[in-house]
């Protein structure tokens, strides 16, 4: 795990800066090359992101190829997630929690009133109840997917710890305002987010930090990047990808 | 490791009765209060295994939803298997191994690309099972099942460790011959096995053997 200040990269590497609201949701494309940092502005954020192969969504990101070919459960720097086809869609090249949450996927409506109650648009208007299935459904619509595309996701800014059992429990305060994620996109990738709460989070008062997105130029993956030589299987993994774009490591 | 319990269904009164061999996939319907038994023939044999609502192909087994509704990472004596929308498809209702996997998946040319070597793309693997299954199965046809509905599968006898700093590996299996796992489905539900034929890990103990499905009414 690598702490970084909050305005590592050169004003002139930014290529745009968006505000999601806590509960809210987005999507977009992020090209081979570029990078996104999640910035959790408030704290207790939660982001459940999937990530989709942009020229075809077949591909996706795919949680037990991620996990097993790095021996791991959970995700920080130094760690890529890949895709069901054996490719890197991002690599983790920066991050100050040292957890992100894989196991969990999002809540849906139904846990979302037991939890929370109800708050609609009618009385509340944006300040609404929102929740992680139906907020990724939303975006994944706008690119012609569906339930059918929706995977497990990774939870970023959530810690889910398993007893010797494998009993889970949601680790509390584990996000701090300013936490943030940097994600270095090694395909042309299409990135949909939800900011609404973890499904195992134990506050029963729906307050879902605002995040940061900051899209920036990403250096040139080098022949000893961190992501790349974290172990011989994600060395493999570059190399399937670069074949994939057509260039050479 | 969770309760073993032994089941009460005899064979002789089993409403099907088939072997799917080392390596093949398998697929069928159960319905809602049939049960299926899972039974590792020769020992150490992974299974990898999909469930789909009968009558929706959007409504299937969900490793997150399994994981987080039940808060346990492993499966066992009573766990219930909850589908994308939230719901109970099955519950294990019977169990002589003790636990099983929800987050290794299932291996593919690809990924053996990445875990073993570039070279090992041609070997025999459960997301090609799949696949082969989805082209020629009834039951994928009717539903109109495709890659997209390949989502994260249950290893049945496959043991995964995770410890509590988060670490994954891949042990031997706790099954042994004559082992089995229960299932009563709650819904009608289709079912999709590959029988894992990986040979580059010891998740069948380096030695794909067949298994048995049993289903009671």
């Amino acid at each position: 795990m690598s702490a970084i200040s909050p305005n590592k990269f050169p004003p002139n590497k930014l290529l745009w800066e968006e505000h999601l609201p806590g509960g809210n949701h987005w999507s977009g494309r992020l090209r081979r090359g570029t990078a996104l940092r999640l910035a959790d502005l408030q704290g207790g954020a939660n982001v459940s992101a999937l990530f989709f192969n942009a020229e075809q969504p077949l591909e996706r990101y795919n949680m037990p190829d991620t996990l097993k070919s790095q021996h791991t459960g959970f995700l920080t720097a130094g760690y890529v997630c890949q895709s069901d086809m054996g490719r890197v869609l991002c690599s983790i090249t920066a991050d100050s929690l040292g957890w992100h949450d894989t196991w969990c996927g999002v809540g849906d409506a139904v846990m979302a009133q037991a939890k929370y109650g109800e708050k609609r648009y009618q009385q509340h208007c944006n300040a609404m109840h929102r929740n992680g299935r139906d907020n990724l459904l939303i975006e994944l619509a706008k690119w012609g997917l569906g339930a059918r595309d929706l995977v497990p996701c990774v939870n970023f800014f959530s810690k889910v710890v398993p007893d010797a059992d494998g009993a889970l429990s949601h680790v509390a305060g584990h996000s701090v305002a300013g936490s943030c994620v940097d994600l270095r996109f090694e395909m042309d990738t299409l990135v949909v987010l939800s900011s609404a709460p973890h499904p195992l989070d134990a506050n029963s008062i729906y307050a879902p930090a605002d995040v940061q997105l900051s899209a920036y130029r990403a250096d040139p993956v080098a022949p000893d990047d961190a992501c790349r030589i974290q172990c011989p299987q994600n060395g493999r993994a570059f190399t399937n990808t670069e074949r994939y774009v057509g260039v050479t490591a | 490791m969770s309760k073993l319990l032994e089941s009460g269904f005899n064979p002789a009164d089993a409403v099907l009765d088939q072997t799917c061999q080392a390596g093949d996939p398998w697929m069928a319907t159960v319905r809602a209060g049939q049960t299926l038994r899972i039974l590792d023939l020769e020992g150490n044999q992974a299974v990898d295994t999909l469930f789909y609502s009968a009558t929706n192909a959007e409504e299937r087994y969900s490793a997150t939803d399994t994981i987080a509704r039940n808060g346990q990472l492993y499966l066992g004596l009573g766990s219930k298997l909850y589908s994308s929308q939230g719901r109970v498809m099955l519950t294990i209702t019977a169990d002589t191994c003790g636990r099983h996997d929800t987050l290794g998946g299932a291996c593919s040319s690809e990924s053996n690309t990445v875990r073993y070597a570039l070279d090992k793309r041609p070997m025999h693997s459960c997301r090609d099972s799949f696949m082969h299954a989805l082209c020629h199965c009834h039951e994928a046809g009717a539903l109109g099942l495709g890659k997209r509905d390949i989502a994260p599968n249950i290893n049945f006898f496959m043991n995964v460790p995770v410890t509590t700093a988060g670490h994954l590996s891949f042990e031997d299996g706790i099954s042994g011959a004559g082992k089995y796992v229960e299932l009563r489905a709650e819904m009608d539900v289709v079912v999709l096995i590959s029988n894992c034929p990986q040979l580059n890990n010891p998740c069948n103990g380096y030695n794909p053997t067949p298994i048995r499905l049993l289903v009671w009414n």
